[in-house]
């Protein structure tokens, strides 16, 4: 390891104006004082050269041929995936920029079974593959993985509540993910540091008792030095010493890649985030183009080349996975911009260059690429940001203004679908959801599941007169929404324990401080059927429907009432307490490792999974049918026009909600304007009006029903038509039949 | 059969302020002028356009009543999306029709810092009398015009619309003379105004402005055709399809679309005129 002194007189850090981050690893600090502002407009971009295009070819053409293969080609059926384990891969050796793929052949899926053998077995199968009985054997028999341990933990109330699918999704079998890793402190410092940056943490934690927490933590830090170890291995099968700083804008990515790849290779988690890389990536571009070493073409290829490695990311999921997160969703969400808390906007060229990679190579879902908006950006740069959008439908909006007064750093990055997590020193426990829309049937059921009639809540009175009583009805969802608070934190408490058990993510979290502050992001789903079942039975009058057995199994409204999107408070103000409400409950827990409480209003594309699985609702929702993605309002109930609805969903208060709340929105694109330019000011006025009024997120679809009609009639006219969903960015053609129905009804908003 | 002239009937009055006859209100609009914009559709309009696709908004005098208080009101939510160039946008119908609720709802506007923009098709506008100085007052509260000509031949104008174009181009030539910015748009009908001749001599009068920050061709669409079935009023232009997207070009090239950019710059209260 190389001391302070020696490296400042190394080649690497030539030419950087020093700070604190010379002597504490402090990305952050580095970044501040050595990025460039650019405040001018997309003119100075390069189109992609001759090689990145004929490896985007080369991987469209394999990501086509595994589509038409029903979602696979290939998979490892044997070799369990390590950072180490797979000897190196390319897709094109010759012509790659950015090298790493997470087994030896490109699109290759990987054997992940630390989550659960059962769904690696699972995944495999559906595939029609057979897992190695000597895995098998392993994995059962001789190791433990964290799904047994979570399953081990779980009690008969918890086991009920998840069968009757109230609660969904939980990462009880699988990667947690949600972690951004500080990937850029492989470039600025090199592994050796690093490993000793861990070593000396190791020597300083605790005061010399062997606490349960001191015992963990120092197993921890063990195994986040292996896995650091590991990572320079790996790397240097690949010709790489990344023991010491990256010295050129090309080892810099190259450096920060082999640390995400070997976060994908050693956990499949439900979002695997690249994190905030765009202004660090930028000081090493610029200083290059400076020495005259690297041409703008030459910088293009870099991060086009490396976005591609991001768009190749693939694990094997099972059926049951993939109707909850459709296409093969991975989020390796990449965030950029957004303000520094000095006032000075990250808008480099480097962020120009990402969003270029979607004209170089075309529009894909990955990486999940999202703008941190603030006032404050420069104009230039929103309007090419909307344009993109336009063009491609392919980015998410966050509000930066909101979530750096609400986090207190300028540092964070985006750790999934939508969640600000600061990079430094920030992890979140992901916790899926709990169906909000599905507890009101319970109250009126008295716990009763209304689909498998099962005693699944507690078994209160069930509401038994004709028409409900808005009072009546309040006092038993109250007691009904205690006990799903109850049992869906005490699940969370179980998977996360288990996980960091079983499925440490020690490459990732090598990657950060040592002392975490950790959040606990539970989350909602069926916000607005919730919201507008509640108004019903306050404003209308709901007739309850019954079957032979007495169950309340539908429902008919009379009379009108408010509904949630339309920018009238009475339906607002229900989604805004039950956001509220559902937090200020759970937060009355225990929460594992002394994380602080969080929630979400995102679904992903698992709304049409809940519905399906939910009853008739009192807002005249029938069984089955899809809720609203997110924090989207219930179809067909936002009929005041696209701004109306933007401002309800703003009203949904971040501060109960501090893992993200979600508005997916589609609009066709003569709505926006008859030219370019006034289509481009129309969507930079959109987001800046809905961030203004704290909005937190956007999706923002530019197209017509129309075309996707005829992409699902003609898939093989749209390949590559991608398109926003709740939270992440698909490929039309991978979402299942129903999601695609789910996707087509909703609001597109439109004038004529 | 005409309607009784509105500008002879009291205007209706309620706690104090005017009352108008609204049709319908968009609280997005994108396409009603600059920026983002709330759209105040009017009800009323003595002009019986062949190819009108509101034919619903022609009878005069009935509509939801709203004072302009309760117009802003309803707008003034949306003011974060607005951004530098949106506002109100009066439409119609034919908003000079209802000329005293424009001028009070705009005066309105202006003390709050709000941008106004009105689109009219022209046909009430007249240099004489109580009127005019009503319509030069509404011009000092106003920002930008949105003016249509249907069609630059009189005569043609009149068999198109029932009435002849000469006030509708002295409008617009009032207007150069102030300086009040304005965007020219034109509907573009195959058979009827699709005709180089006539696009030539407008693409000419409107060289002859010299207010104008943008000139727009619409191209005709059949989206409104429904409401003459669901009315029982028989569609007079029944098997004519929109224009081509050659000919839509061609009219563009022939009306020097690309000539007037000003809207691009354009703010509020600053002139960016280029002719």
């Amino acid at each position: 390891m190389l001391k302070v002194d020696e490296r400042l007189e190394s080649k690497a850090w030539d030419g950087f104006k020093g700070g604190e981050w010379q002597t504490e690893i402090d990305i952050r600090d580095f970044i501040q004082n050595n990025f460039t502002q650019y405040n001018g407009d997309q003119s100075f971009l390069e189109d992609a050269t001759e090689a990145t295009t004929k490896l985007n070819d080369q991987l469209v053409d394999l990501k086509l041929k595994e589509r038409a293969a029903g979602g696979i080609l290939e998979a490892d059926t044997k070799v369990v995936s390590t950072i180490t384990s797979h000897k190196p891969g390319y897709l094109n050796k010759d012509l790659e920029k950015i090298v790493g793929l997470q087994t030896e052949k490109p699109m290759k899926k990987a054997l992940m079974p630390f989550g659960g053998i059962r769904m690696a077995k699972d995944a495999l199968e559906s595939y029609g593959l057979k897992l190695d009985p000597q895995v098998e054997y392993f994995f059962s028999k001789l190791a433990k993985t964290h799904n047994q341990g979570v399953f081990d933990a779980y009690d008969a109330d918890i086991r009920r509540a998840r069968h009757n699918k109230i609660i969904t999704g939980l990462p009880d079998a699988y990667g947690r993910g949600r972690i951004v890793a500080d990937f850029p402190r492989i470039a600025l410092y090199g592994i050796d540091h690093l490993i000793a940056g861990k070593i000396e943490d190791l020597n300083n934690y605790g005061d010399g008792e062997m606490t349960e927490d001191v015992i963990r933590v120092r197993e921890e830090i063990n195994d986040q030095i292996r896995a650091l170890k590991d990572i320079k291995e790996m790397a240097a099968s690949y010709g790489y010493d990344i023991s010491k700083p990256a010295e050129n804008a090309q080892e810099a990515i190259q450096w920060i890649y082999f640390g995400y790849l070997a976060a994908i290779k050693q956990q499949n988690g439900a979002a695997m985030s690249i994190g905030r890389i765009d202004s660090f990536i930028d000081i090493y571009v610029e200083r290059d183009l400076e020495r005259g070493v690297l041409t703008e073409k030459d910088a293009q290829e870099l991060i086009d080349q490396f976005t591609m490695k991001l768009r190749m990311v693939t694990f094997a999921r099972t059926p049951e996975y993939n109707s909850l997160f459709s296409g093969n969703p991975i989020w390796a969400t990449l965030s950029l911009a957004g303000m520094g808390l000095d006032g000075r906007h990250h808008v480099t060229k480097t962020a120009y260059r990402f969003l270029n990679t979607l004209h170089n190579m075309g529009a894909a879902p990955e990486p999940n690429i999202t703008l941190l908006w603030s006032e404050n950006l420069p104009e230039s740069f929103k309007k090419y940001a909307a344009s993109v959008s336009i063009d491609s439908s392919t980015i998410q909006y966050e509000n930066d203004d909101l979530m750096v007064k609400a986090w207190g750093t300028d540092y964070y990055g985006i750790a999934c679908c939508v969640s600000a997590q600061p990079i430094k020193d920030g992890v979140q426990f992901f916790g899926a959801r709990a169906n909000l829309a599905k507890t009101i049937l319970y109250a009126i059921n008295g716990g009763k599941d209304e689909i498998t009639k099962m005693q699944v809540g507690p078994k209160y009175e069930p509401i038994t007169s004709e028409y409900i009583d808005y009072d009546e009805f309040m006092a038993k969802f109250n007691d009904m929404l205690n006990w799903v608070a109850d049992v869906y934190v005490n699940a969370l408490n179980a998977i996360h324990y288990m996980h960091d058990k079983y499925y440490y993510e020690s490459a990732q979290l090598a990657l950060k401080d040592t002392r975490l502050d950790r959040t606990f992001a539970t989350g909602i789903s069926g916000l607005s059927v919730a919201a507008d079942s509640i108004s019903a039975i306050k404003y209308g009058r709901v007739k309850i429907i019954r079957d032979k057995d007495g169950m309340a199994v539908d429902y008919e409204v009379e009379g009108d009432f408010p509904r949630y999107g339309n920018n009238d408070d009475r339906a607002d103000d229900i989604a805004k307490w039950l956001v509220k409400n559902l937090y200020t409950k759970m937060n009355t827990h225990h929460l594992y490792r002394g994380a602080k409480l969080s929630t979400s209003v995102l679904t992903i594309t698992s709304n049409v999974v809940y519905g399906k699985n939910t009853g008739s609702t009192p807002n005249g929702r029938k069984a089955g049918e899809p809720f609203a993605p997110g924090a989207n309002p219930a179809y067909g109930a936002d009929t005041s026009g696209a701004l109306a609805s933007l401002l309800s969903v703003a009203k949904i208060p971040y501060r109960y909600a501090m893992d993200g709340i979600s508005y997916t929105f589609a609009v066709t694109p003569s709505t926006l304007g008859h030219d370019e330019s006034a289509k481009e000011a129309t969507l930079v006025n959109m987001i800046s009006g809905y961030m203004k009024n704290e909005g937190h997120h956007l999706n923002i679809n530019v197209f017509n029903r129309d075309t996707l009609l005829d992409a699902q009639a003609h898939p093989e006219k749209y390949p590559t038509l991608t398109i926003r969903v709740s939270g992440y960015c698909v490929y039309f053609a991978d979402l299942t039949k129903e999601q695609q129905d789910d996707v087509i009804a909703r609001t597109f908003h439109t004038t004529l | 059969m005409r309607e009784k002239n509105p500008l002879l009937n009291p205007v209706p009055m309620r706690d104090g302020q005017i009352e108008g006859y609204v049709h319908s209100i968009e609280t997005f609009g994108a396409v009603d002028g600059p920026g983002i914009r709330f759209v105040v559709f009017m009800q009323g309009c003595h002009m019986r356009c062949k190819f009108c696709h509101n034919p619903d908004t022609w009878k005069t005098n009935v509509g939801t009543k709203m004072t302009s208080e309760e117009v802003l009101n309803k707008a003034l939510p949306y003011k974060s999306f607005w951004g530098d160039q949106g506002g109100i946008t009066l439409s119609g119908g034919e908003i000079l029709l209802q000329i005293d609720f424009a001028l009070e709802l705009f005066t309105k506007c202006k003390e709050l810092g709000i941008s106004t923009c009105l689109d009219t098709c022209g046909q009430p506008f007249t240099r004489r009398g109580e009127w005019f100085e009503k319509f030069e007052k509404l011009m000092d509260v106003t920002d930008i015009l949105l003016v249509d000509i249907k069609h630059i031949n009189s005569d043609e104008h009149k068999r198109l619309t029932g009435y002849p174009n000469e006030n509708i181009l002295d409008l617009t030539r009032y207007l150069s003379d102030i300086g009040k910015p304005v965007w020219i748009r034109h509907v573009l009908i195959p058979e009827i105004t699709d005709n180089d001749q006539y696009l030539m001599e407008l693409g000419q009068y409107i060289k002859t402005l010299h207010n104008v920050e943008k000139v727009e061709v619409l191209p005709y669409h059949t989206m409104g055709v429904h409401k003459y079935r669901e009315m029982g009023i028989k569609y007079r232009l029944e098997g004519i399809e929109p224009p081509s997207s050659e000919r839509i070009k061609n009219a563009e090239e022939l009306l020097h679309c690309t000539d007037y950019k000003g809207y691009l710059s354009w703010r509020p209260g600053i002139k960016t005129f280029n002719t």
